[in-house]
């Protein structure tokens, strides 16, 4: 149901191999589904607008730059406008008063008062102080969670019998965070509609005692289109100074993200992903412009990548494959290393291009096929590993009734190997072929 | 675009403080003025943009098919519901022969009407007793308020009911039902944070069958639908009831966020295909969004939209009527 745009561009590539320029025609018929893609993730119509107009701008009289086809150009192109977009910096908390306060505003249902928990304990880690204030006085017991999440990340709660205006709460807050010698405050408010006047007057006057160092407007992942009008409201009335995209660990793709961006000029300033009060990260426009494309995370892939693998052991393989010397052995190792990352279908979609296999490939493991592989290689001796060539017809009767399978499954496996080496022939060679044929081709597909 | 009309009115303005409540555990909001379907409504917006492109008594274009294209878009129906809509709406224009700005726009609303129609939004019946209803959605959208709010209704309308504190997750959010349940003088049946929640709708519902109540409603923690491991746990609450009481829960209501955008459609998807959503309680409909994504969700995955949220207070809860809905659409 959700075509992702890099999947929507990959149509495009094809129809356009082999072209060496983009005619205006090609442009029209992949603006048009880059137009559709962004509408998918949630962008604002208008920015949508606005966007694919740039797009069009770039690409035209753009010569295609060597080793990119037409399609990838594009992607290119569209990757590029949403990081410009998007900005390229992290916006960093400016919180020089002593107490700063900072100020959690949204509408109901956005993820305000667990956020108010994870920025504490963020700013915690980075040797602050931090006193919660919990200001959300409408929603039955939304005192009590913040008083309980609290408890769960000790830190302090300051709150107020019931009863006691919100305002009140704010003042006697920023009070007890001065005696208290926190140096940063931050405040809970309940959550309101931006069309709701007597509510927004309330935060505008909370604003105005308070005058808040950071006014973080805290977006729900999922928004659609009324996004930028909530945003606007909120901005029109108060100094916002960032974004908390909340519930970034679903699959929505953000677009709320671009939208409030292109409108408002505000910055993304967190990402909440999770809802343990660790899950609050500092925000990468490039990697939410691959998201948005649906181009998954390289970069959280190599990360992950680097924590788990043995690095020596990597850079071993990777020579191994440059010196065009990949043995069944290496695959053997590296399978391992794979496994070790966590579920295979999660990884894969981190990678570009991959992520249409992230099924296939964890289907692969869940039907014990990979462990099939895995008992094939171990059948053979070290000399075989090496030297796959050598296994005639008894070898492969040998291995199979060793590794439980049948022939024809080591004749596939060897049969696949030798595409895979191939496949590497090209890599070292400096052409890139598209990602995911080598061990699509491995796990039968 | 049009969004706001209280300006209007400036007579009407709401009160500097927001007033205190006599209840002792929540203070209420200020009052607003109603809004929404069912209710004296504020319009959407949309119904002043299709005057606006309609309105001039020229006939319809490509040009201003492509303007309601762009208004259905921004109501967040999404692109492939928004094509099929229009082309819909524009062949039973050659049907009936005409090309009027007015007949387009009628054509346009009848088809948004006959589609939520068709599916069957809008009829809700409890059924035998005990009738359970189990309430699914993602984090935020308002399950717990909803809770409270059908509660009232049920019980305005004499049905006796109790709660099942299953959301045994999130912080505090026992204590909100329990707070509700004392407002609305209505049971709620609860163990405390962390407990298995399928023990606690287990409870809930034996405690219905030996008192002889009319309906459990059933609160659940909020999940985002591509946690497999969560929605197998929602799995597992729906098995213990349907154990307890074949043929329950007559009702799985997936609470979805008017704001919410095309990720809607996943939503319902998912939560469809683990524990059978047989309708849609629309949350928030007193914002500025319009919920177009519910129409793409009761039109392409056949789910009936229920109810409707149109206000904070606790009485803000309407059947939902596709031709209701419709006129609050397309009002001006």
């Amino acid at each position: 149901m959700f075509e992702s745009l890099s999947a929507r561009l990959q149509g495009i590539t094809e129809r356009l191999r082999g072209k060496a320029r983009i005619t205006e025609a090609d442009l029209d018929v992949a603006l048009r589904e880059i137009r559709l893609a962004l509408l998918e993730a949630d962008v604002n119509f208008k920015v949508v607008k606005e966007f694919v107009a740039r797009v069009r701008e770039r690409a035209m009289g753009t010569d295609l730059l060597t080793g990119l086809n037409p399609g990838q150009q594009i992607v290119k192109l569209v990757h590029d406008q949403l990081v410009e977009v998007l900005g390229a910096k992290r916006h960093h908390l400016t919180l020089d008063a002593r107490p700063s306060v900072v100020m959690m505003v949204g509408l109901q249902g956005a993820g305000k008062t667990t956020t108010a928990a994870k920025l504490a304990v963020r700013l915690r880690k980075d040797g602050r102080k931090p006193l919660l204030v919990a200001a959300d006085v409408y929603r039955p017991a939304a005192v009590d969670q913040l008083v309980q999440l609290g408890d769960q990340i000790g830190v302090e709660v300051h709150t107020r019998p019931m009863g006691t205006p919100a305002l009140e709460i704010a003042r006697s807050g920023l009070e007890a965070a001065r005696q208290g010698g926190r140096d940063v405050m931050i405040l809970d408010t309940a959550g309101r509609l931006h069309v709701d006047e007597a509510m927004m007057d309330e935060l505008v006057r909370i604003a105005g005692v308070l005058t808040p160092s950071e006014t973080l407007l805290v977006v729900d992942a999922m928004t659609g289109q009324e996004s930028v009008r909530v945003a606007e409201a909120f901005h029109a009335r108060l100094p916002v100074t960032g974004l908390v995209l909340t519930k970034m660990d679903g699959d929505a793709r953000g677009g709320a993200a671009l939208s409030i961006r292109s409108a408002t000029g505000l910055p993304v300033a967190f990402l909440g992903t999770g809802e343990r009060t660790d899950g609050l990260e500092p925000f990468h426009p490039d990697r939410l412009a691959q998201r948005i494309l649906g181009m998954g995370d390289i970069l959280s892939f190599v990360e992950r990548v680097q924590e788990n693998v043995d690095s020596e052991a990597a850079e071993k393989t990777a020579q191994r494959m440059m010196e065009n010397r990949f043995t069944l052995e290496d695959f053997r190792s590296q399978l391992t290393q794979i496994k070790k990352m966590g579920p295979i279908g999660q990884l894969m979609g981190m990678i570009p291009g991959a992520s249409q296999m992230a099924g296939a490939a964890q289907e692969a493991v869940d039907s014990g096929q990979m462990k099939r592989i895995e008992a094939i290689i171990d059948s053979m001796t070290p000399e075989e590993r090496r030297r796959p060539d050598i296994i005639k017809a008894s070898r492969r009767r040998r291995i199979a009734l060793g590794s439980g399978t049948a022939t024809a499954d080591v004749n596939r496996l060897l049969k696949q190997f030798v595409e895979m080496q191939k496949l590497m022939k090209m890599f070292s060679g400096g052409k890139l072929p598209r990602m995911g044929g080598g061990l699509g081709a491995l796990l039968g597909r | 675009m049009f969004w706001r009309r209280r300006d209007e009115s400036p007579d009407e303005a709401p009160t500097e403080e927001p007033r205190q409540s006599s209840e002792p555990m929540t203070v209420a909001r200020p009052r607003r003025e109603p809004s929404g379907m069912g209710l004296r409504a504020r319009p959407s917006g949309f119904g002043t943009r299709m005057r606006s492109i309609f309105g001039s008594g020229a006939p319809a274009t490509d040009a201003t098919w492509d303007e309601v294209e762009e208004a259905l878009i921004a109501a967040d129906v999404g692109a492939i519901t928004t094509l099929e809509l229009v082309d819909a709406a524009r062949e039973r224009l050659r049907r009936e022969n005409t090309r009027s700005g007015d007949d387009a726009r009628r054509a346009l609303a009848t088809e948004i009407r006959d589609r939520l129609a068709r599916v069957g939004s809008g009829r809700f019946e409890l059924g035998e007793a005990p009738s359970v209803i189990l309430f699914v959605g993602v984090n935020g959208t308002g399950k717990t308020t909803s809770i409270a709010k059908l509660a009232y209704r049920l019980k305005a309308d004499g049905v006796s009911l109790t709660i099942a504190a299953a959301d045994t997750f999130r912080a505090a959010a026992i204590e909100q039902l329990r707070i509700w349940g004392e407002q609305l003088g209505v049971s709620v049946v609860a163990q405390r944070i962390g407990a298995d929640p399928g023990a606690v709708a287990f409870d809930a519902v034996a405690a219905a069958q030996s008192r002889g109540l009319d309906a459990v409603l059933v609160d659940t923690a909020g999940r985002l639908q591509n946690k497999q491991q969560l929605m197998d746990e929602l799995a597992k609450i729906r098995r213990v009831i349907e154990r307890r009481l074949p043929g329950q829960p007559r009702h799985v209501l997936l609470v979805l966020d008017a704001t919410t955008g095309q990720n809607g459609l996943a939503q319902a998807e998912a939560f469809s295909r683990e524990v059978g959503v047989t309708g849609i309680m629309l949350t928030k409909l007193d914002g500025t969004a319009k919920g177009g994504v519910a129409l793409a969700v009761a039109d392409r995955l056949g789910v009936p939209i229920l109810f409707a949220g149109v206000g904070e207070e606790i009485d803000a809860l309407a059947p939902f009527d596709p031709e209701a809905f419709t006129e609050w659409l397309f009002a001006e």
